[in-house]
């Protein structure tokens, strides 16, 4: 599997990173480096094997349904570069 | 489902008949306390960001930990839906940017949903029932909520939806009208609302619909569908897939051709339109959430959740016709909500059920309704309607006097017994006060008398004079007999 430039591109624009036109020759050497490097993988033959989901034999843990988290705004939107009344104000997203 | 066309349900174009295809994938609130994945509240409403823990504003380090009442009440509604329930399931992250979706991903199940294929019954006005499949229901988290019309220039949001768990539930196309698609909705919420796992209120959001429309000639390949998003309630359903077909129709009889897209439905004008900004989104890059193992569960744990089911309006719905002999249609309005059918058998149990079901759906329901009221909060009790109900039967009032002692229940409470012993609405039997009545009415009018020998329908209205002077109180087949006799009718 190898990727090419327009990929590279479209797959930049999905995770919203900015990338010049001349980085994008190096970033797609880098991917198909990576990616011929994952594909070693493709040497063995795991038909019959399960897949693994932890290293330790655990299970998913499940939590009570109660309320013990929250009631604090002033935590959440500490961050926010810009807020009212405990709002995020971003710039104006409409259908 | 689709060997079958009903010609019924075609639509007329320009060039013949056409055939509308739905499907939908309905959002239902999960009834719980705390959220999917943490344990903020998911109480309707409350301050901005109040509901919020750091879990939900996807603060970096925060790690998921699922809620295992969500789980149960999934498997209950697979249970409900006569579903397959997979023991185990896995969640993945569904890739978008948006503002209300702090994350950059919505934790959903992609491949392995915890439920699996199942059927919902559907009962049409018109006395038809269709089975609609059911593809799949998997758990997934609610997004935050964006407010538009603050400002200008901004957009404000508050994450207290964000996290909440959601249902979502996936029809086969197996739909075919708007009518049936408002039918199907409508059983879904009902029998969400008897398992108690979502609340249905479709106001506050808890079920929302997003709704596939393709049309065809009848007999053809399924043609390209439009999803029309987030249609909130089962009205505005049933008129945006009645634009989308005419639309889809329109296009494809003037030699175009239907852009697959997403779409919104604008309840102000009644009108579909295209969501340009979500047309390049569709690139969700699903993979397995490496914060969360695979859900599992054993099938006693699924057995045992079972035992705790309700009865669900279907086997109601049978049990109401056998036992109580209430035709498939009463039987049907019953059972539309469990308090209704809580109500109208504590009415009929040890009385005629024909005539329970008939004051509950007609005299209650259609007094409720006026009102704006709930069964719930119903100011005529089920015990007292049951009284009124076995005052009727006895023969103590008239059914026209009842209907005003249901009133008088109704606005001022009370025993309906001791309401009319006290103000003196005893149907009135005996013959001697009724005969002076007839024999009143009758030397008062002798052209009618005259009329009547030659009309016999006219009886009719002796017994209205006879009624009005005993106050209603006269029973009126006795009436009927005296007058007969006294007029020499047949």
């Amino acid at each position: 599997m190898s990727v090419d430039s327009a990929t590279v591109r479209r797959i930049a624009h999905l995770a919203r990173i900015s990338v010049n036109e001349d980085e994008i020759a190096p970033l797609q050497n880098e991917l198909n480096a990576i990616l011929a490097f994952v594909e070693q993988l493709n040497e063995v033959d795991v038909a019959h094997v399960e897949p693994m989901t932890s290293v330790t034999p655990m299970q998913l843990r499940q939590r009570e349904d109660k309320v013990t988290d929250g009631h604090y705004p002033n935590k959440i939107v500490a961050n926010a570069p810009l807020t009212e009344d405990h709002f995020f104000l971003v710039p104006k997203v409409v259908e | 489902m689709n060997a079958t066309v009903d010609p019924k349900k075609l639509i007329k174009g320009a060039t013949g008949d056409w055939e509308v295809v739905i499907g939908m994938e309905i959002h239902a609130q999960v009834t719980s306390q705390s959220k999917l994945f943490s344990g903020a509240s998911t109480e309707f409403g409350g301050d901005p960001n109040d509901h919020v823990s750091l879990v939900d504003a996807a603060m970096p380090g925060m790690l998921p930990v699922i809620n295992a009442e969500c789980v149960a009440q999934a498997i209950r509604t697979g249970l409900g839906l006569k579903a397959q329930i997979n023991l185990r399931s896995v969640f993945d992250r569904k890739n978008y940017f948006y503002p209300d979706l702090p994350q950059g991903y919505q934790i959903s199940q992609y491949k392995d949903p915890i439920v699996g294929e199942g059927e919902v019954l559907v009962d049409l006005p018109d006395g038809q029932q269709i089975t609609v499949g059911i593809e799949r229901l998997h758990l997934e988290q609610d997004a935050g909520k964006s407010l538009h019309d603050q400002s200008p220039t901004m957009s404000f949001v508050d994450l207290n939806r964000s996290g909440v768990a959601l249902m979502e539930i996936v029809s086969k196309p197996d739909l075919r009208s708007s009518d049936e698609a408002r039918a199907y909705v409508t059983k879904l919420r009902t029998i969400l609302r008897y398992l108690g796992t979502c609340d249905g209120n479709m106001e506050e959001g808890s079920l929302r619909a997003d709704v596939n429309v393709s049309v065809r000639r009848p007999g053809e390949p399924l043609g390209t569908r439009c999803e029309i998003k987030n249609v909130n309630s089962i009205r505005f359903i049933g008129q945006a897939i009645e634009y989308e077909a005419r639309r889809q129709i329109g296009i494809l009889e003037d030699g175009g051709k239907i852009d697959q897209e997403t779409r919104l439905f604008d309840p102000g004008k009644g009108e579909t339109r295209s969501m340009r900004s979500k047309e390049e989104a569709h690139d969700y890059r699903y993979f397995p959430d490496p914060d969360l193992l695979p859900l599992e569960f054993t099938q006693a744990y699924v057995d045992e959740l079972k035992k705790g089911l309700p009865e669900l309006p279907d086997e109601k719905k049978a049990r109401f016709i056998a036992a109580y002999g209430v035709t498939a249609y009463d039987a049907g309005v019953l059972v539309a909500e469990r308090a209704g059918a809580d109500y109208f058998e504590a009415v009929a149990k040890g009385r005629d059920g024909k005539a329970a079901a008939n004051w509950v759906i007609n005299e209650l329901f259609g007094r409720l309704n006026k009102d704006g009221k709930d069964v719930t909060s119903s100011p005529v009790s089920a015990a007292q309607l049951g009284a009124i109900v076995d005052l009727i039967g006895e023969g103590t009032i008239s059914g026209k006097l009842a209907k005003d002692l249901f009133e008088i229940v109704w606005t001022e409470g009370g025993d309906p017994k001791e309401i009319v012993e006290t103000r003196g609405m005893k149907q009135v039997t005996d013959t001697g006060a009724i005969e002076a009545a007839v024999d009143a009415v009758i030397a008062a009018n002798p052209d009618k008398v005259e009329q009547a020998k030659a009309k016999p329908t006219m009886i009719g209205w002796f017994v209205g004079q006879v009624m009005k002077q005993s106050g209603g109180k006269a029973n009126p087949q006795a009436v009927n007999d005296i007058l007969k006799a006294k007029l020499g009718i047949e």
